[in-house]
This record gives C-alpha cells, structure tokens and sequence, in this order.
C-alpha cells in the first residue's frame, strides 16, 4: 500500500503514461507499474489498472478509492455515484459529430429528407442526449470497434467520437461537424472513501493541483 | 421451470433471511426501548398524496386503479408517514415516535445493496424541533447500529440549510444558485467551481463557496472565524453541545453533505462503514414536510438499508 493509505485505480490506455507522471508527484513509485505490460494489480504500490471505462465501477463500489478518468467516461456513465474532485487538465480531447466530407453534410440531408438521422458511437448516451437537446431526432447505433468505419458502408450517416488531434477522422475522409464538449483527465473518488479517508483524499488533491 | 422475477427485486431464502431477522430484531429493540411504535402503511398510495411532499424522490412506478386514479408505490417511508400523522393524529400532543420496517420502491439501476424493491428500518420523530429531537435520533441512531454489531461505522452530519445561507449571503442571483446546487448535489467539484469562477463575487467569497463543501472532519470543521460560515454552522454546533460523548465520536462533521431527497429543511445525516462502498442510510430534518399534508410540526428521522446494514456487517467479519 502507499503512503496515502489509498488504492488508486488507474486507467491504461493514452491516459495511462500522464497519469502514471501524477503519480510519482504524489511521491508513489510507478516504475513495476510501468515496466509490467500484463500485471493489473501492484498491491504494493495500491494501484490497480484497467481500462479507462471501468475506473468509475471499481470507484464507485469502493474497491477502490480513488480513480483518474476522461471526462468523456463520466458523461456517458452520469449515473454513477462518485465525487468528481479535480480536472487533471491532460488527455485533452473533443467530444464531436463527424461525417463524410463534401457540401451538403450527410448527417443534415439525411435530418432534411428522411427526419431522422443515423448516429454511430461508442457513446450512445452522451450521443442519444446531444441529439436530444438540440431537438432532432436521430437513430443511436452502438458499435464497439473503429467507428470510422460505419459512415464510410453506409451504416450510418453520422458519428460522435472522442478525438484528440482529428487525424484519424481526416484518414478516412470525415471532418468534424459539431463539438460537443472538452474532456480531460479527472480524478474521481468513492463517497464513502471521502469522508472516511478524508485526510489523505485531500492531500491527493492538494498535490495535484500544485 | 425457471420463471423470471422483475429486474431489482429478489428472492430471500432461509439462510439468509435468518441474518436479516437478526439484524431487523435488534433494531427493531433498540427503536421499542426509545419509545418508538412501530407502524405499517399501503406499499401503494395515490400518487396525488405522495406528490404533496414536493421536492422529494418522485414515486416511480404507478398503475391505474378501477376508478383510474392514478396509484403510486411509495418511494421511502416518510413521506407515507407525514401522511399518517396529519390524518390519523390530528390532536394528539407532540412529540410523536414511530418506527417502521417496511419496503420502498425506486427507480435505480439495480446493482449490489441496491435493489428497486428494497427493505428499509427507520424512525421518524415528529414535534420535536432542532436540536433536541436531531441529538435524540442521532442517540437511536447510533444505539441502533450499536444493537446490530457493527464496529467501524461513522456518521457524517451536514446541514442542508448551510450552503443555500452562504449563498444567500453573499447575494448569489436566484439562477446562478439552482446551478451551483445542482453541482453540489451531483458532487461534481469541478463543475462547482466552474459555476463559482462565473460569479460575479468576491474572490475571498468564491474561495469559501468552494471551501466550504469540501469541509468534513471533527468538530474543529465548526470552528469558523466569526462571519456567514459561523453562522451557518450554528445550527450543527448546537446539536454537537447535546449528543453524549459516544455519539460525537461516531460524528463527521461534513459542511458539503448533500441528500438527494428534497425535502430536508436542516440537519442530515448519512451513515458510513469502511466495508461498504455506499452509504447504509441516512436522514435528517424535514421541519416542512408533516405541514404540507395539514399539520404544521418540526420533524426528524433516519433510514437504514436493511441489506447495505447486512453486506457492512458481513464485510466487517471478513476484515
């Protein structure tokens, strides 16, 4: 265990490299974390690794205490009772709505011909509530891999993707259309754990905002 | 045959419904020795009724009567007991105490000590005002938890006037407000302090507005330098002054604890035990709610989760 007495569930994947930099500001030694590809639990160091959507369902039944994610998870799983404490400011990405490039837009034709426009995502809520809010209707269609690829069959005639530097949208001929929002890096914490664990939560937070 | 049975409910068999039969017995002593009697209400009301608490947990689920009036599974126990103390006792001398063992009914995402149906054992103390009726359910509280066997919990106190009163004071506009309430009450700190940065407000102000609710610890949180904290905390260091030593030792003073539920007017309170990850129950004061059903009387109580109390106890045994 750390110093903080804390288990940290920390997200693999591009959040995994900065995150890990956090942490050896909180003075916890990252390097059997870093150098171990495979491993997921470093009891010795309480941290435990995963992939960024599941930090907020580890956080939020206390198997761990406290937990670094995207924004971008946070709005899609809005349910989940955690605190939300810090923006961490890294892993800086849009939230956006992309389709095929050219005048006119597929995404607004489809809207102006047939009502009802096709979204693929991998974020079906942020997706289904976005439509929502601006008032048109669209049809939310989940897919789990490269969500490039479903304007380009056919499947849908819009996407809403997290992306960070838009090169892969611009690869497969998709330019971006609407933001929705900016997500970075939070830390989150366990409701229980913050009150129980007070102290050390917020010395956390104190040395991460310095 | 294997026949499905709705999403969030469950079966209960012998095992462990011998636990539960435990842990409900001990309270259910507890609650008699304070003077507490017990009382039982419908599962389902007219959902007219249950709408008068306002602000409250909505109820959610609702089906159509013979005569198409609207009925409504209730969604906690005192709303349904406001109820009953302004129509079943209209005269009688106050302070009034009940106990309940009954089950509520919630639209949540069903996951683990968080069922749709669930089994909740609270009291409610009507007519006796702060502090003293919030120090005597705080005293049932904790010998409640006590009678059960649970070793670790805490008991984190807030009041929900305190954050409406500094933002009061410090002349927040109306709208400006529900936002930062809204933060609050999803605890989202970045986005409270986002909303905070937008007022046009003091800096010293905005410093408090966001230091305040991350206050929580002993009773040196209520030691704030004389201004609007003090006296929003006043409320809470009057509570302390009544509750013998055994009870402030559970207590964690918590200046940003937010309930859900609407319809608390001062003192909350939310139980926590290092073996579970959620809140076992919780309370306050609703000095409000017995009024809006036509009798006009201070009121407190508490909830606990029959089952979170069960998966506490049982995480506390293996350590």
């Amino acid at each position: 265990m750390n110093s903080f007495g804390l288990t940290i569930a920390v997200p693999r994947g591009a959040l995994f490299a900065p995150t890990l930099d956090a942490i050896d500001r909180l003075g916890i030694d990252s390097a059997e974390v870093r150098a171990n590809d495979r491993k997921l639990l470093f009891a010795d160091v309480g941290i435990v690794t995963m992939r960024p959507s599941d930090v907020p369902t580890y956080v939020e039944a206390g198997a761990a205490d406290i937990g670094i994610t995207g924004k971008d998870v946070l709005m899609e799983q809005s349910e989940r009772n955690v605190f939300e404490l810090l923006d961490l400011g890294y892993g800086r990405c849009t939230m956006v709505v992309a389709s095929v490039e050219g005048d006119p837009d597929p995404g607004a034709e489809a809207l102006r011909r047939l009502g009802v426009v096709r979204v693929a995502t991998k974020y079906p809520r942020t997706a289904t509530s976005w439509f929502e809010r601006t008032g048109r209707q669209a049809e939310i269609v989940e897919v789990k891999g490269s969500v490039e690829l479903a304007p380009l069959t056919g499947l849908v005639e819009a996407i809403v993707d997290l992306t960070a530097t838009g090169t892969t949208l611009r690869e497969n001929h998709l330019v971006i259309r609407e933001e929705i929002a900016v997500a970075t890096a939070r830390l989150i914490a366990n409701p229980v754990a913050h009150k129980l664990k007070a102290e050390a939560i917020d010395r956390v937070v104190e040395r991460l905002r310095g | 045959m294997i026949h499905p049975i709705p999403s969030g409910t469950r079966d209960v068999l012998p095992d462990e419904m011998r636990e539960l039969r435990a842990i409900t017995e001990a309270l259910r002593g507890v609650f008699d020795r304070s003077g507490y009697g017990e009382v039982y209400t419908p599962a389902i009301e007219y959902e007219e009724v249950l709408l008068r608490a306002g602000g409250g947990l909505k109820p959610a689920y609702r089906v159509f009567d013979d005569h198409g009036e609207v009925l409504a599974l209730r969604a906690d126990m005192t709303v349904p007991i406001a109820r009953l103390v302004a129509t079943r006792y209209p005269t009688a001398d106050p302070p009034l105490r009940f106990c309940y063992f009954a089950h509520a009914y919630r639209e949540v995402r069903p996951h683990r000590g968080q069922m749709r149906e669930f089994l909740q054992a609270g009291i409610e103390l009507v007519g006796a005002p702060a502090p003293q009726g919030t120090a005597e359910a705080l005293r049932v509280l904790c010998a409640s938890l006590d009678a059960v066997g649970l070793e670790g919990y805490r008991v984190g106190l807030g009041d929900a006037s305190l954050y409406p009163a500094l933002l009061a004071a410090f002349d927040v506009p109306v709208e400006a407000r529900d936002r930062l309430m809204h933060e609050l009450a999803t605890r989202d700190f970045v986005g409270l302090e986002r909303e905070v940065r937008r007022l046009d407000t003091g800096a010293e102000e905005a410093d408090l507005l966001l230091a305040v609710p991350q206050m929580r610890g002993g009773p040196q949180v209520l030691e704030a330098p004389a201004g609007p904290v003090a006296d929003a905390v006043g409320g809470l260091r009057a509570v302390l002054e009544l509750l013998p030593d055994a009870v402030a030792e559970r207590v964690i003073f918590d200046l940003g604890l937010a309930r859900g539920l609407g319809y608390y007017t001062g003192a909350v309170f939310d139980v926590y035990d290092p073996a579970l990850g959620a809140p076992i129950g919780g309370g306050g004061r609703y000095d409000d709610l017995v009024g809006r059903f036509g009798r006009s009387l201070p009121a407190v109580g508490f909830a606990l989760g029959v089952d979170r109390l069960h998966l506490a106890l049982a995480g506390e045994e293996r350590g």
